[in-house]
């Protein structure tokens, strides 16, 4: 019979395996450097893994995750904006680089060239947004979290993540809509 | 909670923000597309712990080289000026060595000059022609007599 330790050590090891792409997701889409959302998701499940036996289930495992994450994240630019010098050695990738990437539907060639500038506008969006309004709007729109879930993820008021959410979009339309 | 109920939720929560247009949607749809299909690449690629080991190995032996060139830079340009100052030392001393080689050679050819005149003086005093004795011996009574 499984010890309660070995049990923990197997709901841990289920739960990495399950969030991990997503965190990671996150982490490469807020940096657009996969090293860097390499080590921070590394260090995300690191953390967790420490404070494992606090966790008590009041939201699910995946809210958790993704709060640690963007503290993380947080960190991590408080520290690069301390550090200026750091900014020499980034390897985030630009954005146009970064919308390269498209999965391969049955479309014309058109159609996917089209497809790659409205992302490309989208990325650009992305780019000049606050942190905050960054987060939210990935953690909405590319994770498809629901506003509550936000709302734990990142500490704020459901209102406030929809401020956020809203300045956002409108930004992504400007962007959008300038360059039709 | 049913899906109509969930749906009616989230629309009324969301009434505001979801208010978007078709291309709008279009765009936010290949957005999530374009990073879904980046993070599955990424994430199932190799690990890159080993390429950064390998990078920061990469630094710090080109670190080292340029460390190690920067010394021996130094080290060679301090031993090239002490080079250069023994061998200007040596010269000067080389310069005075024969400047008092010169000085001296020059003294004993003044002394040879003089002690050559003496000579030549001793033996001309010595040596006095016949036809001026009397002349001679009359300048030496000369003295004696007062």
């Amino acid at each position: 019979m499984a010890s309660a330790d070995e049990i923990a050590a197997q709901q841990f090891s289920d739960t990495v395996a399950a969030c991990r792409p997503q965190i990671f997701r996150f982490l490469l889409a807020s940096t657009r450097d996969p090293d860097l959302a390499e080590t921070l998701t590394q260090e995300c499940f690191l953390k967790a893994h420490r404070s494992w036996s606090q966790f008590r289930g009041e939201s699910t495992a995946m809210t958790w995750l993704m709060r640690i994450a963007i503290n993380l994240q947080k960190d991590h630019w408080r520290n690069r904006r301390l550090q200026f010098w750091r900014h020499a050695s980034t390897s985030a990738v630009d954005v146009d680089e970064a919308s390269h990437w498209l999965p391969s539907r049955e479309s014309s060639p058109e159609q996917q060239l089209l497809a790659r500038e409205k992302v490309a506008h989208v990325w650009r969006a992305v780019r000049d947004l606050s942190e905050r309004q960054r987060t939210v709007f990935l953690l909405r729109f590319v994770e498809e979290m629901e506003l509550s879930e936000i709302a734990q993820s990142t500490g704020l008021s459901e209102g406030t993540v929809k401020a956020h959410l809203s300045r956002a979009l409108a930004r992504v339309r400007a962007e959008l809509g300038g360059k039709r | 909670m049913n899906s109509d109920q969930e749906f009616a939720k989230h629309a009324g929560q969301h009434a505001d923000i979801e208010a978007l247009d078709p291309e709008l949607q279009q765009a936010l749809g290949d957005f999530k597309a374009s990073v879904h299909a980046w993070g599955d690449a990424m994430v199932s690629r190799p690990r890159t712990v080993q390429h950064t080991v390998v990078r920061r190995a990469w630094r710090l032996a080109a670190g080292t080289v340029l460390a190690s060139v920067l010394i021996a830079g130094a080290v060679t340009a301090e031993l090239y000026e002490h080079h250069e100052h023994q061998v200007q030392q040596a010269r000067i001393a080389a310069e005075h060595k024969a400047e008092e080689q010169q000085r001296a050679l020059e003294a004993q050819r003044a002394r040879e000059d003089q002690d050559l005149l003496a000579k030549v003086d001793s033996d001309v005093s010595r040596e006095v022609p016949s036809a001026l004795e009397p002349l001679a011996y009359l300048m030496s009574d000369d003295t004696t007599t007062k």
